[in-house]
């Protein structure tokens, strides 16, 4: 009897990381913001939760049935997804909204550009983009955090009419705003990133300089003359923390060299700043991400290390 | 003289488990000696040999039976003494088969009249370098260069530090460390030799400090010696690559595409360092080398002392057989190893540990897409980028590779073993290798 062995090539073990592993992690992080909006806006945010991941979860099944390829959920890039839609979208939103948002992430900017780690935005925002444009009444009726049936404007939203009644700074650092889902408490954001840093799931480039370049210029560009605004006030509105640390950080659509991922954080924090200062909307975040999403290979390749041995940076492939 | 610390930490690098304990308290023993031994002509890196004996020859122990071609290349000696059975294509642990000598033994261990001990007082630079190229000297870390290509520096380059590698970093392991602990004066003794071969006075043991008794073991060995030092390196798997070791101790970064001796220095194993010890204090050549025998798919683990030639299936059965059903034979550590399709491959020059696995253990996983996690980047020790030289081979685009640096590789496994996405990013590497050369 010949014995068969098994023959392939080097290396022959492998590290414990796998995909799930490290998009379970994400889960882990989201859950104290998830906790902090079921504390603010109630039960109705985890609903919403849900639905966006279920349909994101259907969505994807369903287009590989149809596609005739293994339906890959188990990696739980979906369910990421999902969750993460759901946070940026205001409490009162019909149910129907997250439903739409999670299939049109999953459906148009992930799967159809051929699925798990091709997606060139983050799939999240780009659906966020999309309702915005779609159903923009739906997307600001951000409620006040305890009171049903009132909404409110988001800080952000009052900084940009001029208005000086701001929620007090640890207000905005605990969550106690208006805001989406998971954008409010900066606090819960926070302890979930300070884990992904910890497990070295994401990099600490990516989030530092965006938000240290959002401070800084916001502090430059004050509304009262230079270097009067309101730059650590300003980190803890809006989407920033979220977008930090959550969107601008994931993997396919961000760039993967050390200095690349240094220049998407300041670009990112100058477009921000210049959406919130000067643009139209009060909140720059999602369309600062998407826009820098769209240059990230061409930051990619003109980042590329000195390999070992090699005198000279390298500035091009 | 004393123990130093390292300059540098390795950047890169991952760490697996590293399952020495199997193998790490069993000093060596004997290998039983086989009926027959196959010699392939080619056990380095370089021209293969060719055959100096014909069918039916009498050879003796330590005598030459091949002959190198060129000046990268090694000459090849029987291991035993008996009668030349078959020359042709045998099994080869790195070729699949290659043109071998199958020699029968006459258990007589009848010494060739080449096999005399020189007095090392009296050897120059020179007698040295001659002695070592005539043992059939190769790096039996496995990379298999010949010794004496490597004490031949080219014209220009100043040699001023050696470095001897004890480092082992593969899992398993541990024939090296045994070395360290069961002879150190004979390791020292070739260091020496190899020191006063390229004329240098500044010698360095580089051990990894998950063995701290073999970093004991030859500081005592090296107390008296003002120009040796010991340094502990961190471990780290790929800290035993000898470009890394040359960063980690000397703070040098051998030049992308270059050799250590642009740097300066020159590395060689400890084993290698034995070897050329033996070669001078008793004549013997190459014939015979320790390695580790280790993995779930062996009854009982050991360190070895095997004559070159000698089957796996001879060595396995040394060491109780196969425990289980195999799932994969390695010939040398997880890591970088070459799995092999049959027991009748001969252990060689470069052969450093033979693993078993049993079936199902560290099956190959299944791949998913990459997701641009950047992980290989972050493990490479050669500062790659993996992820790019994979993704333009697989697609055949191997100008594309190279811009990417693919021949700057070392081929260590840190980017496929750090892939969560399970990506055989190594083989796509290695093959744009073979296609760029």
């Amino acid at each position: 009897m010949t014995e068969k062995f098994t023959v392939s090539p080097s290396p022959h073990i492998w590290g414990k990381n796998t995909v799930s592993k490290v998009m379970l992690d994400v889960i882990l992080a989201l859950i104290p913001a998830a906790i902090a909006s079921t504390y603010f806006f109630g039960l109705r945010a985890l609903l919403i939760m849900a639905i966006s991941v279920v349909s994101a979860v259907f969505t994807e099944s369903i287009i590989q049935l149809i596609r005739k390829k293994p339906v890959t959920v188990s990696d739980l890039s979906a369910v990421v997804t999902g969750l993460l839609l759901s946070y940026t979208l205001p409490s009162t939103v019909p149910l129907w909204i997250p439903a739409i948002g999670s299939f049109t992430a999953i459906a148009l900017v992930k799967q159809a550009f051929g699925g798990l780690g091709q997606n060139f935005m983050n799939p999240a925002l780009a659906a966020r983009a999309i309702l915005f444009a779609a159903w923009p009444i739906h997307m600001i009726m951000y409620a006040i955090p305890g009171v049903d049936g009132m909404t409110t404007a988001t800080p952000l939203a009052i900084l940009k009419a001029g208005e000086s009644e701001l929620p007090s700074l640890w207000n905005a650092f605990v969550g106690n705003i208006g805001g989406s889902l998971g954008e409010t408490s900066a606090l819960a954001l926070l302890l979930g990133a300070a884990y992904l840093l910890y497990k070295k799931v994401i990099n600490w480039r990516i989030p530092f300089s965006f938000i240290g370049t959002v401070g800084l210029l916001t502090w430059i560009l004050g509304q009262e003359g230079l270097f009067t605004g309101k730059g650590i006030y300003s980190i803890f509105l809006g989407g920033l923390v979220l977008g930090a640390f959550f969107m601008a950080t994931d993997y396919v659509s961000s760039p993967m060299t050390p200095k690349g991922k240094i220049i998407m954080g300041v670009g990112c924090g100058i477009l921000t700043v210049v959406i919130r200062l000067y643009g139209g909307y009060p909140e720059g975040v999602t369309y600062a991400i998407l826009l820098m999403n769209l240059v990230v290979p061409l930051i990619d390749r003109y980042t590329v290390p000195r390999v070992f041995g090699e005198e000279k940076k390298r500035w091009e492939i | 003289m004393g123990l130093v610390k390292q300059l540098l930490r390795l950047k890169g690098g991952v760490y697996p488990p590293y399952q020495k304990h199997l193998t790490d308290d069993k000093s060596f023993t004997k290998c039983n000696i086989p009926n027959t031994v196959t010699i392939p002509m080619q056990q380095h890196i370089g021209a293969p040999c060719k055959p100096l004996v014909k069918v039916g020859d009498r050879v003796k122990m330590g005598q030459k039976i091949g002959q190198p071609a060129g000046f990268v290349s090694s000459p090849v000696h029987s291991s035993v003494s008996g009668n030349i059975k078959e020359i042709g294509n045998f099994p080869h642990p790195l070729f699949g088969e290659s043109l071998a000598v199958l020699i029968e033994n006459d258990f007589l261990d009848e010494l060739d009249e080449g096999v005399m001990p020189k007095n090392f007082d009296e050897l120059s630079a020179e007698d040295i370098k001659g002695i070592i190229l005539e043992a059939g000297i190769v790096g039996m870390g496995g990379a298999t260069f010949p010794t004496h290509v490597k004490l031949a520096p080219a014209k220009g380059k100043v040699i001023d530090t050696f470095i001897i590698n004890g480092t082992e970093c593969e899992p398993y392991l541990t024939a090296d460390h045994r070395l360290m602990l069961e002879e150190p004066d004979r390791i020292v003794f070739g260091m020496q030799a190899l020191m006063k071969a390229l004329g240098v006075t500044k010698g360095f043991v580089a051990i990894e400090d998950n063995k701290n008794d073999a970093v004991e073991s030859m500081l005592r060995a090296t107390a008296k010696i003002s120009g040796i030092d010991v340094v502990a390196l961190k471990t780290k798997y790929s800290q035993g690559a000898e470009k890394q070791i040359i960063k980690s101790a000397l703070g040098r970064e051998v030049p992308s595409r270059g050799l250590p001796m642009d740097v300066g220095v020159v590395v060689n194993n400890v084993a290698t360092a034995a070897a050329v010890a033996t070669a001078i204090t008793t004549g013997m050549p190459l014939i015979e080398r320790g390695l580790t025998v280790s993995g779930s798919g062996i009854t009982e683990p050991k360190n070895l002392l095997v004559r070159i030639g000698t089957s796996f299936e001879e060595v396995i059965k040394h060491c109780g057989g196969i425990n289980g059903t195999i799932g994969k034979v390695i010939s040398g550590g997880p890591m970088m190893g070459i799995s092999q399709f049959t027991l009748k491959a001969p252990v060689i020059k470069g052969t450093t540990g033979i693993l078993v696995f049993k079936k199902g253990e560290n099956p190959y996983p299944a791949e998913l897409p990459c997701i641009r996690c950047a992980n290989c980047m972050k493990v490479c020790p050669a500062y790659l980028m993996p992820m790019m030289i994979h993704a333009y081979s697989f697609k055949g685009n191997y100008e594309a590779a190279q811009k990417y640096r693919a021949m700057d590789c070392i081929e260590c496994g840190c980017c496929s073993y750090g892939c969560p996405a399970k990506i055989p990013l190594l083989q796509s590497i290695i093959a744009a290798k073979n296609r760029l050369k």
